[in-house]
């Protein structure tokens, strides 16, 4: 860099300023290697908790409360995994989290690639009104319905067959709000309109319907946004807390997230295997997140309004 | 005759793809809303119809000390978190910004990770750390306190400080995402042409990168403002046991309300309240958003 910014300088300057630039490149430097140095700590502080959780999980109770604990495991053991894996209901709390996480993002996906494609490109009656309906639900706090949530999915319990599949306690309630996705058919939209059109005409012109380009050209185009939308759709639903923790009730329902603090605390204070339970129930999105790390950025980034 | 027909059959097509969306929209999301505007004006238990009683829902939060405190706790949360979160991650995306290759890697992941985390997790992990009788972080802790470990969570005064500590180590991965984006977008020729006038760092950054990076600040704030006024995880969970009360927030006050005293009226009033605050600072955003959208 002080090459080309060297090669750059007029002609005038004078050898003494050229010098007190240099003294100033170098002084920067080393500033810069401070800082360098700073956020390498910073970094290091903040994996810390992780770290240190981890490392607690691998050793025996007995090391976990002794004074002066090692920061690493002295005697690395498994039993508090093998304990949570199979002493805990924590086998059940996966399925009901793979099983609503995956319903969750299967339908929002598929539903806001509809909806996204009809608003970009069919012309319809009310479909400017339901465009508004969307921004306006995007502002909407669904923490703030979730007393009228619960009335409603009670309410399902009267509805003839299907009502007990739906009710409160069931993990179609634990789906249900979670369908409010705003966000992704926004984001369907905005992809599905900067396809070229010319594409389109081509096509229509070959004889194609909606849904031949909706699956044939506008989907497959767009194939790296919708694993995007599908992987933080995912990792939202694993993490949601507050509505699965009121939708359920029943220990054998509880999502991941809600059993390890909801029913861990009846059998005492086992730091180790409350431990492992928790990096258990985090595992598969932080899996997921170093395996898809650019797709979750970006998935990120589009959902607060900046097209990365 | 054949653009009719093509007529009709975007509309059946239109129908057909929007209908999974409507419905679902319907149900979740209309209903609910219109009931629970309706049902903050009754005396309704959560399970069940009520008479209509007036306004007298919003004069018993105006006048119930536990839905003050709730305000105020959500309010001083917020302070706690957002503002620190803001201008930690802002400092901590610059250094990010210098590095390179598999370093800068390693260092954003380690940021980051905290933040796809569920908050149960971040839950174990901080109450292990802070733990009364054998948490690391008393080490720390307890010279402040003449030699003996504090109990963070059932200590009033330390408890939404703590709360706020762990959120911004939680959440504000997604802040330096956000900040990494905007300095991408600062061209560096900007920084060459200051540093040959001879400005030093500290120059460059309050002239050049501050006022630059201001849009991406304001919008870190109005996300973090919003999501953090729907507080309830972390400090529902912190405060089980203790004196919930004391620590209420907004969302735990219609919790209380409605599943715990089965107040279904007055929950709803609450929700109301937080509904409208949210909304109001939704379409902010929106229009800051907008605006942004505008200048590209």
């Amino acid at each position: 860099m002080s090459a080309t910014s060297t090669a750059t300088v007029p002609a005038r300057l004078d050898d003494a300023a050229i010098a007190r630039r240099q003294r100033r490149v170098r002084t920067i430097d080393k500033v810069g290697l401070v800082f360098t140095v700073l956020i390498v700590v910073g970094a290091i502080l903040w994996a810390f908790p992780l770290y240190w959780g981890v490392v607690t999980s691998l050793k025996p109770e007995s090391d976990v409360v002794k004074a002066g604990s090692a920061l690493y495991p002295e005697h690395l053991t498994f039993d508090a995994y093998t304990y949570a894996l199979f002493g805990t209901k924590l086998g059940l709390w996966y399925i009901n989290s793979l099983a609503t996480s995956i319903a969750t993002t299967v339908i929002v996906v598929a539903m806001s690639a509809g909806a996204g494609y009809a608003i970009s490109q069919l012309d319809f009656p009310g479909r400017r009104i339901l465009w508004w309906m969307i921004l306006a639900s995007f502002m909407v706090p669904i923490q703030a319905l979730i007393v009228n949530h619960y009335v409603l999915f009670n309410q399902f319990k009267a509805i003839p067959v299907i009502g007990p599949w739906m009710t409160i306690n069931t993990l179609t309630a634990v789906v249900g709000p979670q369908l409010l996705a705003p966000v992704t058919v926004m984001i369907y939209k905005q992809f599905f309109d900067s396809v070229p059109r010319e594409m389109k005409e081509a096509a229509v012109v070959d004889g194609a319907n909606d849904f031949q380009l909706l699956f044939g050209i506008y989907l497959p185009m767009n194939w790296g946004i919708t694993t995007a939308l599908a992987i933080i759709t995912f990792i939202a639903a694993w993490n949601n807390f507050l509505w699965p923790f009121l939708a359920i009730s029943d220990e054998d329902k509880m999502n991941i997230t809600v059993g390890i603090t909801q029913v861990s605390d009846a059998f005492g204070v086992k730091y180790a295997r409350d431990l492992a339970t928790a990096i258990l129930a985090g595992l598969p999105v932080a899996v997921i997140y170093l395996i898809f790390q650019r797709r979750v950025t970006q998935a990120i980034m589009l959902s607060a309004g900046i097209k990365g | 005759m054949a653009i009719m027909k093509s007529k009709r059959a975007e509309l059946a097509t239109a129908a057909v793809l929007m209908a999974p969306f409507i419905i679902i929209y319907g149900v979740l999301f209309i209903y609910p809303t219109i009931k629970m505007v309706q049902v903050s004006f009754t005396d309704a238990p959560l399970i069940g119809d009520g008479q209509f009683n007036g306004i007298d829902n919003f004069v018993r939060l105006w006048k119930d000390r536990l839905f003050s405190t709730s305000v105020w706790n959500t309010l001083y949360f917020v302070l706690l978190s957002v503002i620190p979160s803001t201008i930690i991650a802002l400092f901590l995306a610059m250094g990010v910004n210098r590095l390179k290759g598999w370093l800068q890697s390693i260092v954003l992941a380690c940021f980051f990770l905290p933040y796809i985390l569920p908050v149960s997790v971040v839950y174990r992990i901080w109450a292990w750390i802070l733990d009364k009788d054998f948490g690391i972080a008393q080490v720390l802790l307890a010279p402040f306190n003449g030699g003996t470990n504090i109990n963070v969570f059932r200590d009033l005064p330390l408890f939404m400080p703590a709360a706020a500590l762990l959120t911004v180590w939680w959440l504000i991965g997604f802040n330096m995402l956000l900040y990494i984006a905007g300095l991408r977008n600062i061209s560096t020729e900007i920084y060459e042409a200051a540093s040959l006038d001879g400005a030093g760092r500290w120059t460059q950054f309050w002239n050049i990168t501050w006022p630059l990076i201001w849009p991406v600040t304001v919008l870190v704030l109005t996300i973090q403002l919003i999501l953090q006024l729907k507080i309830f995880d972390q400090v529902y969970l912190f405060s089980r046991g203790g004196r919930v009360d004391a620590t209420s927030t907004m969302v735990q006050y219609i919790y209380k309300q409605a599943f715990q005293l089965n107040h279904g009226g007055v929950g709803a009033a609450a929700s109301l309240v937080l509904f409208l605050v949210i909304v109001i600072f939704s379409v902010l955003q929106f229009q800051l958003l907008r605006t942004r959208g505008g200048e590209k």
